[in-house]
């Protein structure tokens, strides 16, 4: 049954996720887009972001000061990652393909295992004031205040990215290592360091993504599996590296994922991101603002 | 059990490095070796765990030998062998529920539809490499679970409960005969991935590896290699996931394609080493064998969490797997390295 109602308020709904989608790939957008890491493990930092909010919960912290306050631990941990990649692959070049992979792969089954042996299987939910409540715009349009401060965080967080990569002198580094990594030596840079950095931004602004994940919904360890869909989707869709287009492919995803489930039911849910990953890949693997 | 595999199975190993440049015989003899260990094992023992136990540790022998004729020879890392797994048990499943199929039945017609899944990831290929790749086998597997778990006809998410037959004569229970029908699989699927690796097939598929636009350039026909290496690859894990709802006598989406499986799949011939036949398997008997110990004294999350701390460990510390270590030491101890000569020869 086709309703007006009922498409303007997945229309709504999906921008409003379609911005937090945004923010929860941004960083690997950096990770991957940028620096070219098959970063695979990225979801699952991203849902440890979560559980780490959730045990801060625990001690009545806000899901948004945690995830701020969790961001420099999330750096640090970012640039040990770094470090050990850099060590064990790239800096011998050859062969980094397989091995590469297989050790994000590795890295990601490590810490989804590590949380349900901590944390068991059950999903886990953090408490706000903002969580539970709503803004009722009509009885059909209810709009949950949880996704509306999400929403909010993930703007700020998105666009703030964007504009520490664009205007300030370490976020023109960080691109331009992307750009050509021997022009950056040859300008007296040392790239590993940029590198380094670059990878502990974008795990620190997923830490932060993280707490927003939590106050979207309840988190459980294999959320991660389903996030490899959403946020690579989101990533190639913007074509590698492009943070605007991070934005707006994270709202070509919302918008489409909240119409099948309104539409088609919720346990199509999962198949929509890695569908529309697949097709992009297939039709037009450099993304729609690809370089 | 296991253990005893184990045992036969690098015995074999040693004979056929040892054998310089691919004596057949003796890898034949090891295979038959292998069966007659088999049928006098079931001949002796009444315990049924033995051969539960054993089923899984072969079934991931033959999964980590089909996963490496993609990943190790021809470099393209498959993240989604589950998907393999599962089709081929929803298949086996589909011949039970409409034909009643007997089990050999419902293995070829799994082979065949996973082959065809094989298929078409193989044109995915096509277009995509490395990263991309990996990524869209993981998308396979997970939209074809969505489609499961919508699918009444299959159990949707609640899955279905299915009664076992009687075994066929020889076999005095059913787990015997799943085990006796792994076993030819396992012996089956590590012919081939050999097979695979020292014909023109492996000579080309690891042109593909090194350098698949150069490989193109001197005539290799690298599409034909591509789709070959995903047809049968695919077609042997769906092989390997039929049996699953005989031996569970249940199936349900979400433990069918489990990222276990996946991992597994991986892990094991990292582990034993990719660029020979017997890597996989000394991997999946290792791994295997340990996991279910693991299961049984320990935990199975447990379990879960050793295959993937090895499997990062192995890709940082050691990278070619046991099988380089093993070169390695052989080259230090000065003894010339037959096993080594064995593998450049075939190379």
């Amino acid at each position: 049954m086709f309703s007006w109602d009922l498409l303007i308020g997945a229309l709504v709904f999906g921008l409003l996720l379609g911005c937090f989608y945004a923010a929860v790939s941004i960083g690997l957008s950096v990770s991957f887009g940028l620096l070219d890491v098959p970063h695979i493990a990225h979801p699952s930092f991203l849902v440890m972001g979560g559980y780490a909010t959730w045990w801060l919960g625990g001690y009545g912290w806000d899901p948004i000061l945690a995830g701020l306050f969790l961001a420099p631990v999330f750096f640090v941990l970012g640039v040990v990652m770094y470090r050990i990649y850099y060590a064990t692959f790239e800096r011998h070049g050859s062969d980094t393909g397989l091995r590469g992979l297989a050790f994000f792969f590795g890295i990601a089954f490590i810490i989804e295992v590590c949380l349900i042996l901590a944390f068991g299987v059950d999903q886990r939910l953090v408490e706000a004031v903002y969580i539970g409540k709503s803004i009722d715009f009509t009885d059909d349009l209810r709009i949950p205040m949880r996704l509306l401060v999400a929403f909010a965080a993930a703007l700020l967080l998105t666009i703030g990215l964007t504009l520490y990569l664009g205007k300030t002198y370490m976020g023109r580094a960080i691109k331009a290592v992307a750009q050509d990594q021997i022009a950056l030596s040859l300008m007296g840079a040392d790239p590993v360091r940029v590198k380094q950095w670059a990878f502990g931004i974008a795990t620190a602004v997923t830490a932060i993504a993280g707490a927003l994940l939590i106050i979207i919904g309840p988190v459980d360890p294999q959320l991660g599996r389903i996030y490899i869909g959403r946020t690579f989707c989101v990533v190639v869709l913007a074509g590698l590296g492009s943070m605007s287009g991070t934005l707006v492919a994270g709202l070509i995803l919302g918008v489409t994922e909240t119409i099948v489930l309104t539409f088609f039911g919720a346990s199509w849910a999962p198949a929509v991101a890695f569908g529309l990953l697949l097709v992009m890949l297939g039709v037009r693997p450099q993304g729609l603002f690809g370089r | 059990m296991s253990g005893k595999m184990s045992g036969k199975m690098s015995g074999n190993m040693n004979a056929s490095a040892g054998s310089m440049g691919g004596n057949n015989r003796i890898f034949v003899i090891g295979c038959v070796g292998v069966l007659l260990a088999a049928i006098a094992l079931m001949a002796g023992v009444k315990i049924d765990y033995v051969f539960n136990a054993s089923f899984v540790v072969l079934q991931f022998v033959v999964l980590a030998s089909a996963w490496n004729i993609l990943g190790g020879y021809a470099g393209y890392v498959n993240f989604g062998t589950s998907a393999f797994f599962a089709m081929g048990g929803y298949s086996a499943l589909f011949m039970i529920k409409a034909f009643n199929a007997p089990l050999l039945v419902q293995i070829l017609v799994a082979a065949c539809v996973a082959g065809l899944l094989g298929l078409g990831v193989g044109l995915i290929s096509l277009r995509l490499r490395g990263i991309f790749f990996s990524i869209a086998t993981v998308a396979v597997a997970i939209i074809l679970e969505t489609v499961i778990l919508n699918t009444e006809y299959f159990g949707g998410a609640k899955g279905l409960q299915m009664m076992r037959p009687e075994p066929m004569a020889p076999f005095e229970s059913y787990d015997k005969m799943l085990f006796f029908v792994m076993i030819l699989m396992a012996i089956t699927a590590v012919a081939i991935s050999r097979y695979i690796e020292r014909s023109w097939i492996g000579r080309g598929l690891r042109a593909i590896k090194d350098n698949e636009e150069a490989a193109e350039c001197v005539g290799v026909p690298t599409l034909k290699l591509k789709l070959i290496a995903t047809v049968v690859s695919g077609a042997l894990m769906g092989a390997a996931g039929a049996p699953l709802v005989m031996y569970m006598r249940f199936i349900e989406p979400v433990s069918a394609f489990s990222l276990n499986y996946s991992v597994s799949a991986l892990a094991m011939p990292i582990i034993g080493g990719t660029s020979s036949w017997i890597g996989p398997v000394i991997g999946a008997l290792l791994l295997g064998s340990v996991q279910q110990i693991v299961t049984v004294t320990i935990s199975s999350e447990l379990n879960v969490l050793i295959v993937g701390v090895l499997l990062v460990f192995f890709v940082v510390v050691a990278p070619d797997g046991i099988l380089g270590l093993v070169r390695k030491l052989r080259a230090k101890g000065g003894t010339s390295g037959a096993a080594g000569s064995a593998k450049g020869g075939a190379k």
